[in-house]
This record gives C-alpha cells, structure tokens and sequence, in this order.
C-alpha cells in the first residue's frame, strides 16, 4: 500500500470539503473492498477520508415517508448491524437475511452498506436489494432512483466527491434474495432477489453480468403468475452474462431461473405462514 | 503509477501521512505514530512484537490475522491503524495465557483442533466471536460461522469439534 | 509407574504455545539492524532479459542494494539442482537445463525470480522494486502440459520441451495380455494441478557474521540438513560447517517446504555478500506464483481383464508437467512415486508404464502431498471403476475378486515394489461397515424423494511410504541417502533430550516422538523434549516428506534409546553388584530378577553423569546415544476410503453427505494424532476432486493467483469424517509403524469421483467436479442451448 494523507471529518461538508481539496481523493467506509485494492497497488488515492467519525450516516431508522414508511440506514452501517437490527428485521427482514451473507463474520463486522452500494462490485449483494426493493439512495446533493444508481461494472451515477450517505428502502409486502456463491470467493456467482413491492414484482440480479440489472422476462411472469412454475421457460439471456472460468455465461443464466425459483419458493412458503398465522390468530380468537 | 516514500509529516488541515493512535491492545492503553498506510496487523506484529497475529494472504480471505476489534472479529489486516482510535484490540495473546486458558484455547489443544498453529490464533479468534453471537450452535452454524477462517491442516472436523466443547463451556 | 502411552492420544506437548500465540515461526523472528527483501519477479512468462535497470531503485531513499540474476552468475553460484536422476528408456540421463538462483539472460515462467531489492523496512523494498525497469523480449509461451512437445522450446538442452521419456514394467508382456483379453477398459483423464497452500507462507531471515564467517539462515523448510547439504555441496553458497540452517515452527508444508528455492537461496547469498541480516517473507501472491505445485498430469490407460473379471494387464501413458524448471525432487514424483504404484491392492500380473516428462513456461511442479503416489492411485481406482460398470460387476465385487491376500505376502509386484504385508480386504470390509455399503440403496431413494442424486463410491489405495531404503533410492537415481538419524541424551536428572533429523511442521512429532521415547524408558512424555529443525544441534537428518518421519525417524530414535537402555543395564550392574543378564529393565527400573534390589532410571543417568562408583574401565561416562536408521524397504500402508455425495441436480452442486476411512498403518502410537493426519489429508483430497484447480491463460499467466480464484476447502464445504484403523505391523521397522501423513489425500479423490459419476450414471467427470461441470454432465446445458 502506498502512504497517502489521512482524514477524519465529522461532517459530511468537512468530508466532501476534503476530498474536494485532496489531489486523488478516496472516501473510506468500512474499507474492506479499497483496502485490500490498495494492499494489492491497484489503487493509490493520495487522500483517503475515513468516514467513520460522521455520525449523520449512522444508524438505522423508521421514517415516514409521505403516505409510507421507509427503512432509512446510514450508509456507514455495516452489514453485521443490518443483519441484526429488528428495525430491519421487522420492516425489510429480506434485507437482514442479505445481510448476514455477506461475506464472511469478519467482513460482516467492518464492512457497510454504503461501501458496497457506491462500490458496485458486480458480485456484490446490496445491490440487488437496492434495485429489487427499489430504494433510495440519497447523497449529499440529491436523491437518487436505484435505476439510475447503477451504471456498469464498479460504476455508479455518483459524480466525483459525491457522498452516498444513506439508502432509504420501502417495505415490501415479501421478499427473498438467494445466491449461489462463487466456490473459491464467496461473492454471488449469481444473486437472485426478488421482490413484491406496490409497484409490482421486482427480480434484481446481481453477480450475472458487469452490473445489477431487474429481469424484466421474470417480474412479467411473476406479475401474471407468482409461482415457482411461472419461471420454468424463461431463461436471462446469456449473451449480457459474464462468462469466466468459475462459470460461463450459459451456466450464470441458468442459475438465475434456479435462484429466482428459489426466491419465489421462499416467498410463497412466507405467504403461506403467514396466512396460517393469520388463520390460527383467528381461530384462537373464536374460539378464546 | 509511481512509489511514494514514507514521510513524517506532522498533522495538518491538509490530513497526514502520519498518524498517532490512542487505542488499547489487551487492556493495556497504546499511543502509537505511525504512517497513516499501516495496517493493524503491522502495528500488533512489528510495533508491539505481539506474533500471534498471523498473515497468511493478501486478500483478505484467509483469517489468519483475526483479532477482536470492540469485542468483535475483524481481519486485523484489513483495518488501517488509523481506522483503530479508541478501539479495544484483543490478540490471541490478551484471550489467555499458558496457565489460564481462555476455554476455546483449551478446547482446540482437547480436540486436536490445529496442526501447524498457524492458524489457529485467528481461527481461535473467530471462533470467540461466534459462540458470543450465536445464541445456539450446531455443526453446520460452527462450519459456515468459521467462512473467514481457512485451515490447510485440520480438515475442519476437530477445529468444529473444539468449537463446540467450548461454546459448552462458555455457557456454564 | 508411570503411564504407558503408547497407543494413546496424549495431548499434543507444543499446542500450549502454538493457541496463545506463541509459536515461533521464521517471520516472528527478528534481529537487530536486519533489512528486508523483495524480488522482482518475471511478468512474462518466456522472454530474453535484454537489460535490468536498477539505478531509479538503488538511489531510493532507504535502499541498501539492488542484486540482479547477472550478479549470482557473476559470483560464480551454481544451479539449483534436481536431486533425483533419471534415465530414459533409451539410457540416456534426463535433461537437466541450469536453474539459476536468479535468471540473468531468460526467465521462463510468472514470477521467476530475477532482481532482489533490500532495504530498511519492507514498504520501501516494495516501493524500490517497482522501480526496477526491465526490458523483455517475449518469447511464444509453452504452458499447456499437452501442447508441450509442440511449442516454443523452453531449454537449449530440451528438444520438444521433453525431460525424460521413462518406462516401468515389460512392454511386451502387457500389451500380449491386451491383445488378448475378454475385456479392456479404456481411460483418458487429467489430473488436474493444484497449488499446495500451506497457511505460513514462505519466509526466511539470514544473517552473517564476517568475524566467524558463519552463514545463518532461518528458514520455512522441512528438511534443513538437506537444504544444507544442496546449498553447500551444488549452489556452492558456504561450507557446509559454515552454514547453519533453522527451520523453527512451520505453518504447514505438505511438500511444498521441502525444496531448495531461489528466494532463501538468493536471501543467504546476499547476507554473506552484503554482511547483514536480511529477512524476506512471501506474500500470498507469491506463494501462488513460485510454490511448487503439484500434480498436473494428463494421462491414457488400459486395464484388461479375463471373463471372470480377473485383472491380467495395465497399461499407462502419463506426460507430466515439470514446469518451467526442475525442482529438488521433481523427476521422482511421477516415476518411483507413481509408475511403481500402480499395482495398488490389487494381483495384476502384467503393467507397463510410460511416462513423458516435460517443460513449461509455469511454475515449478514438485512434490505436493501425496506425491504421485495420489496420481496413481486415481488412474488404477478410476479405471477399476469403469471397468466394473462395464462389465456389470458391482465395484466392490470386481476388487475384492483382484485383492492381494494375506497369504501372498510378500507380494512382489511386476511394477518393482515388494509389499511386505497387509490386510486389505480387513480395511475394506470394515469400511463398507462403517459407511453402511449395504444399506446405500435406502439413503439413496430418501435422497430421491428429496430430489437429491445420492451416489457412493469406493477407493483402495495403497502408498509405498518410509523414505527410503539408500541402496533402493541410490540405484534409481536418488542423490541423497534416505536413511534418518536419532540422538537420545539423558540428562543428569533423568529428563530426556531427544534429537530427530526429521521435522515437524504440524504433524505432533513432539508429541509422538516423546510418546517413543518416554515407553522405552518408562518415564513421563513430560520429561521428554523433541528437538528438531537447526542443523548447528544435531547430526545430519534427511528431514520430513514421503510419510517417513515415524517410520525411519522413529526408528532410529528407537534404535537410540535401544542403545541407551543396554548402557543402563551395565551401569545397573555395576552399581547392583550382579551381571547384565540377571536384570530386566521395566517400568523405569533395572531390577535385579527374583530380588528387591533396584535402580530407577533417574538413578542411572545420574550415576552416568556423576561416576563416583562407576565401571569407568569398560564405560565411557554420560547416557548419551546417537543411531542412524536405513530402512530395509518402503512400508506400505493401506487401506480404503469410501465417500458419499448429494447432488442437487438443478445447480450441479456436489455436497459430500458421508466420508468413511478405515485405514492400515501399522502401529499407532497417537491416534488423535493419526485421525487428524488423515481428516486433513482427505480435506485435500476432497479439495482436488471438487474445488480446487491451478489454471495458467495460454500466454502463461497464472488466472488462479489469489484465495478469491483458487478455491480453498473451507469448513463449510466439508463434511465430518469417519475414521478408523486396522493393524498389521510393518515387518521390518523397530516401531511397526508405516506412515500416515498422506494417505488422505491418495485414497479420497477418485472415491469422490467415483461416487459422483455413479449419482449421475455418466462414465466420467474431470476434478474439480465443479458445479457447471456436473450440471452439464446432467444434460441440462444441452437442454438450454
């Protein structure tokens, strides 16, 4: 790793203030992903900004949103919290479950949301929450769609210095996100999460192709048919996939329609507890 | 991409190449300087002579430098000193000594749980961690618990047997 | 009385340090002024150094120096060199091109070591490095084992890149049998490279001391003496009195710790040169690129068979990579480590093998656990396999029918071994009865019902291990004798030093070796220690490889306490007032037999090393006794692995449900110990069938470079093993043992396969049985195409 000058704002303008002056600034979240790119000499900022101490991107909060409640967590949160918070559990529990898969314990403990999602590695896992679930993503300037957030391989509608500072995510009636991780590095080979929101059945795929995309093919099908069987015939086709040596295209895509199946299985078993739990509440109290 | 040398510069608006810490290592309160690109397991290896935190690969991947940060586990070698102001830092040598074992120390020398030692302090670590999270334990929430923590020796079978004695007696 | 503990699984003696982290490996130490290395390696694979630029890095701050390939050929170091000589079928020797410390003129393989930069901390040594310019002119690339005879040629000495072409059995006799057999069973497959990982990467720290001229260089090693004996003897580093080799706690080895590398070699040469101590530790990323590696063969066999499913014939043509250099061992492992092993169980009258090895632009292949010995072992039960599903016979069956009994010991096999006993059809039975064999079929349709394929497989393996008997390995080209060297000192008190020429790295040799010693003298595994590994404390000693530390090194360590308690008998006569022969030495005691007279062990070192009354005419004083140990043969354990896998047929992925080892080691004297040798030699085995794969891009590049490419077995990818033991005692070894540290990894790769080609009712899957691959074998990639 080569030295570069160290800063440690408590505040979004004192960091954004910083990166502006620094030369090749970097922001530092929970560093799990720059550190070891620097370890390796394949990035060299000459100013790193360790978010750490900014306690407006802390925390994880219900907020009202207009007519809806919303899931509001700092980008600084790192994915241990999710994973654990009964905020989280009980507004959005997919993304706790999503959480506690990320990676392995030790990352879990240090890395954060917002590292990831700025990040925008193609097999990361926050991002087919952010598109599946339709966040949020705020910064210290705007208020972005999770649409127009991703944009390509480690590429996202960020300008230069702006700070993604917490992702706000609504809830959804249900939800289930399942990977197939890569044997040797445990990111998604392929990450399935699917989705029923207001506004319909989302599918997000993360780990397939350069960037997180929604399965179009597969939300339609949902969308007349939310079951298992609906996804039999379709398949993503390979031709956007990434295809290397732990999988080819071809593979990736079939995997896809597995997850998303799964996904949908997940989800239907949640229906069908629910309904039970809901049958038995009113039982127990006819019969009370 | 061209090399930088190290340099001490003093502390300024502007950041530093040089930073100094207040955090405690093993209950024992440490400020240190050091330049602003070293890693913690540099500083517990290099500044504080404490070996026990072992770096057996430069991706992050292996577990072998697994200290508990706050009481957590982290990879020491991916947590930049600078990232460390205030923390309290455990080493495999603040969990126990020769004549008081931590239990997960006596169960991974009960169950044969290491061969070559040179994992073993991260996985021992790790292991900590794990039990102090999960409220129950089974041989497949040991297994994935233990992701971070790789093991060219052992095979696993014992180091999950060992796991499992001492999650029994850490609950005693 | 103190307790007898052979035979039982004593807490291991150097855990104590190792889980409060104070194990002592080589980058934990440190000395007063030391600098630090860091090589500049070959980016390219083949490519003539036209020109080294150092002079950006010699004036950066901090550096001390920039050595280059062209300075170690200028100071006049010699070759690293392969220590095992082979012959091709045409006599003539194999062809070993000069494998220099550091390349000076061509590098030939990612990451060849060519320049050293040393410096004040190890930062500025990284930053200096990259400063050193190197100016290539690239070469076509060789990196594919099968492409090797056609490409670019790597050696002025090696025409179409081949080392040896080396044969093993009679030709004439085996191919009559093929001709004429009721059946042949045709195989190809590849046996796919692996790199060995061992946790510690490669490190060492050297040190010279210009007043006494002593060379001193801490080491990551598995033999020192040995590295002692090539750095004096052929790389003409320092006098061998004059150059002191430590090799202290070693994470890990597995082979890949046992040879002579540029990196340590180049390290100590600059100690010397420079007059500082300079210490080096490898980072990941090296050990990727510049371990040796391991295994990397692509193979075609013929097993025929009578119509009663007798074996008649083996035939095996194997071309093995070497890399792009020969490593300290590398010619042996796919000949006498592999071509003699292929008679495994199993009564086949007639093999021939033949096997070409050649060069690559790759990293070196040598050694890696197992050592061949895990190559043959998947061409003989892969092709017994196939051949039973051929013939309809069940697997089991068609072995049983072919086993080497009992009473054909010893068994002379036509591949040049001599097996001197055994039990294999005992190991077999009880390990189909430990993995319920018999009751698969109903796991099986439960699996189904769950729309899992479930599949068993079988593997009996055998390894010649207890490297080696001298005259054996002298006459097949071996440079070194094999034999081991064992001192036993009793101290005054009574407390036991023992020396061993072997190491440890992980595999309880304190413990074990303390078990020995502490049962012949009847005293205390706590008054016992083992000290091993630094060539300035004990004799010469040939190290740890080929699972031959209890077997020769025990032996001698045996022999040596042997020795130590027949000087006790003496002085116990002496000091009794009666003759040798009327005392017998048990539990610690001499005692005088059919009296109550008695001298504890204590008592006789004390009046060895305190000779106020003493035999002084016929004894020497002191209880201090050194032996060396030369096997007569290899030892030969055995036994079976049987594994059992769930496939979820949608994603293609194999999960191990079952894994049964019922194994033959001879005498046992830890089984802790043993179990856990043999759960991580599986774990590896396990790795090479289902995960792990070294892949280098036909340019030569390695793509598997980091944990996030290859593969790793991590706990969560395994399975909890069942492991148990039969025993027939090796024949011709004081201790009975025949080695354990590798059989893990012979028997378990092909009993995967094999139980993952049965799940799914196809004939073959290559290793690593990846996800993709075995759902393309499902079909299910046709079906989307």
């Amino acid at each position: 790793m080569y030295n570069f000058n160290y800063h440690r704002p408590t505040s979004i303008d004192e960091a954004v203030k910083q990166y502006d002056e620094a030369e090749d600034g970097q922001y530092l979240a929970g560093g799990h992903t720059l550190i070891p790119t620097m370890k390796q000499r394949l990035s060299a900022p000459t100013d790193l900004i360790d978010l750490s101490g900014i306690k407006a991107m802390q925390g994880i909060t219900r907020s009202d949103d207009g007519a809806e409640k919303m899931l509001q967590i700092g980008a600084l949160a790192r994915h241990e919290e999710v994973a654990s918070s009964p905020i989280v559990k009980s507004m959005v529990p997919v993304l706790s479950a999503l959480a506690g898969g990320i990676g392995d314990a030790q990352v879990r403990n240090r890395g954060t949301l917002g590292g990831s999602v700025a990040n925008c590695d193609p097999a990361a896992d926050y991002p087919a929450a952010v598109l599946g679930l339709n966040a949020q993503l705020v910064t210290n300037r705007r208020s972005l769609d999770a649409e127009q957030f991703f944009m390509g391989m480690f590429e996202t509608a960020l300008d230069e210095g702006e700070l993604l500072t917490s992702v706000h995510f609504p809830r959804p009636e249900a939800a289930a996100y399942v990977k197939f991780p890569n044997p040797a590095s445990r990111y998604a080979l392929v990450g399935l999460l699917v989705a029923k929101t207001n506004d319909g059945v989302r599918v997000a795929v993360t780990g397939a192709a350069p960037a997180v995309f929604r399965a179009a093919a597969m939300e339609a099908a949902l969308t007349d048919d939310f079951s298992v069987s609906a996804l039999d015939s379709i398949l993503l086709p390979a031709g956007d996939m990434n295809s290397d040596m732990h999988a080819s295209a071809e593979y990736r895509a079939h995997l896809c329609t597995v997850m998303a199946q799964r996904a949908v299985a997940a989800i239907v078993a949640q229906d069908q507890a629910r309904a039970r739990q809901v049958t038995s509440e009113v039982t127990s109290e006819s019969t009370s | 991409m061209s090399a930088k040398s190290m340099s001490t510069e003093s502390m300024s608006a502007k950041g530093s190449s040089s930073v100094t810490v207040n955090l405690k290592v093993n209950n024992k309160a440490v400020t240190e300087t050091c330049a602003a690109n070293t890693t913690l397991d540099e500083l517990l290896r290099e500044q504080l002579g404490l070996s026990g935190t072992h770096i057996g690969c430069d991706t992050s991947q292996c577990g072998s430098c697994t200290v508990h940060f706050d009481g957590r586990a982290v990879k020491a070698c991916t947590l930049l000193v600078a990232q460390c102001e205030g923390a309290e830092i455990t080493t495999i040598e603040g969990l126990g000594t020769a004549d008081n074992l931590h239990p997960m120390q006596a169960a991974f020398r009960e169950c044969h749980g290491l061969q070559c030692g040179f994992c073993t302090p991260g996985m021992i670590m790790a292991a900590v961690d794990l039990v102090h999270q999960e409220e129950t334990l089974d041989e497949q929430k040991i297994r994935k618990g233990l992701e971070g923590n790789i093991c060219r020796c052992t095979g696993y079978h014992n180091i999950v047997r060992a796991v499992a004695t001492a999650a029994k007696k850490m609950r005693n | 009385m103190v307790e007898q503990t052979i035979g039982k699984s004593v807490q291991r003696k150097e855990d104590l340090r190792f889980i409060t982290g104070k194990g002592r490996y080589t980058d934990d130490i440190n000395l007063p002024g030391q600098a630090y290395a860091v090589f500049v390696r070959s980016a390219v694979a083949h490519a003539k150094i036209k020109s080294i630029d150092s002079s950006e890095a010699e004036s950066f701050p901090g550096v001390r120096a920039v050595l280059t390939g062209g300075q170690v050929a200028d100071d006049g170091l010699g070759s690293l060199p392969c220590g095992w000589m082979l012959h091709s079928k045409d006599g003539s020797e194999m062809k070993q091109p000069p494998h220099p410390v550091m390349a000076a003129d061509k590098v030939r393989y990612v990451g060849e070591p060519l320049a050293m930069v040393i410096a004040e901390t190890r930062k500025i040594a990284k930053d200096a490095a990259e400063l050193v310019a190197v100016d290539y002119e690239e070469l076509p690339a060789t990196a594919m084992v099968n492409q090797a005879q056609e490409g670019a040629q790597i050696h002025a000495e090696a025409p179409h890149n081949i080392c040896y072409e080396w044969e093993l059995g009679d030709q004439e006799a085996t191919e009559a049998a093929i001709a004429s057999a009721a059946h042949v069973t045709r195989y190809s497959l590849v046996n796919n490279r692996l790199i060995p990982n061992a946790m510690e990467p490669r490190a060492a720290l050297a040190d010279y001391n210009p007043g006494s001229d002593e060379l001193t260089l801490y080491t990551t090693s598995q033999n020192p003496h040995l590295a002692r004996l090539i750095l004096t003897a052929f790389v003409q580093l320092a006098p061998e009195h004059k150059l002191r080799i430590i090799a202290p706690d070693v994470g890990g080895g597995f082979g890949s710790k046992i040879f002579v590398y540029s990196e340590e070699t180049a390290l100590a040469w600059a100690a010397k040169k420079l007059g500082m101590a300079i210490k080096w530790t490898a980072e990941r990323s090296e050990s990727f690129l510049a371990d040796a590696h391991g295994r990397d063969h692509v193979t075609e066999a013929e097993l025929a068979l009578d119509g009663t499913g007798h074996f008649l014939a083996l035939r095996v043509k194997t071309t093995a990579n070497m890399g792009a250099y020969l490593s300290t061992f590398a010619s042996a492992v796919p000949t006498y480590l592999y071509g003699t092993l292929l008679a495994g169980q199993y009564k086949t009258p007639n093999i021939y093998v033949e096997v070409d090895a050649v060069f690559t632009n790759t990293a070196p292949v040598d050694a890696y656990r197992g050592a061949g010995r895990p190559e043959a072992t998947y061409v003989l039960e892969r092709i017994v396999n196939l051949a039973a599903v051929e013939l309809n016979i069940d697997p089991v069956e068609l072995r049983r029918r072919n086993l080497i009994q009992p009473g054909d010991f010893p068994y002379q096999t036509p591949v040049a071994l001599e097996y001197d006993t055994g039990d294999y059809e005992a190991s077999l039975n009880k390990a189909l009865e430990r993995a319920g064999y018999a009751d698969f079929s109903s796991r099986q349709e439960e699996a189904r019902s769950r729309g899992k394929l479930r599949g068993i497989g079988v593997s009996c393996y055998i390894e010649a291990c207890g490297l080696a008997p001298s005259r054996m390995a002298g006459s097949l080209g071996a440079g070194v004798g094999l034999w081991e060297s064992g001192e036993v000192r009793v101290n005054p008190t009574g407390s036991v030093t023992v020396l061993t020429g072997t190491h440890s790295h992980g595999q309880g040799h304190e413990t074990t070796f303390a078990q020995l010693v502490a049962s012949k003298f009847g005293i205390s595994v706590d008054d016992v220690e083992v000290v091993h590994g630094d060539t300035g404390k004990l004799d010469f000693g040939l190290g740890t490889y080929g699972s031959r530390s209890l077997a020769v090194g025990g032996s001698a360590l045996s022999k040596a306490a042997d020795k130590v308690i027949e000087k006790g008998y003496k002085i116990a006569a002496h000091l009794l007032e009666t003759e040798r022969d009327k005392i017998d030495f048990d539990d610690g005691e001499f005692r005088v037999r059919d009296s109550n007279q008695s001298k504890t062990f204590q008592e006789i070192a004390f009046a060895a090393y305190v000779p106020h009354d003493y035999p002084s005419e016929e004894l020497e004083p002191g209880l201090s006794e050194k032996a060396f140990y030369d096997p007569v043969n290899f030892t030969y354990p055995a036994g079976t692995h049987i594994c059992e896998v769930e496939i979820d047929p949608e994603t293609g992925k194999v999960e191990v449900v079952r894994f049964t080892v019922v194994d033959d080691f001879g005498t046992i004297i830890n089984p802790m110990i043993v179990e856990g040798q043999v759960h991580g030699g599986v774990a590896q085995g396990l790795g090479q069938a289902l995960l792990e794969n070294c892949v280098y891009d036909e340019a030569g590049q390695l793509q598997t470079g980091s944990y996030m490419d290859y593969a790793m077995p991590r706990a969560d990818d395994l399975p909890a093993f069942s492991v148990d033991t039969t025993v027939t005692p090796c024949t011709h070894n004081p201790v009975g043992a025949k080695g354990c540290g590798e059989a893990g990894t012979i028997g378990s790769p092909p009993a995967v396969i094999n139980a993952i080609t049965q799940a799914l009712g196809i004939r073959d899957i290559s290793m690593p049985a990846t996800p993709e691959k075995v759902w393309r074998a499902l079909g299910a990639g046709r079906a989307h195409v």
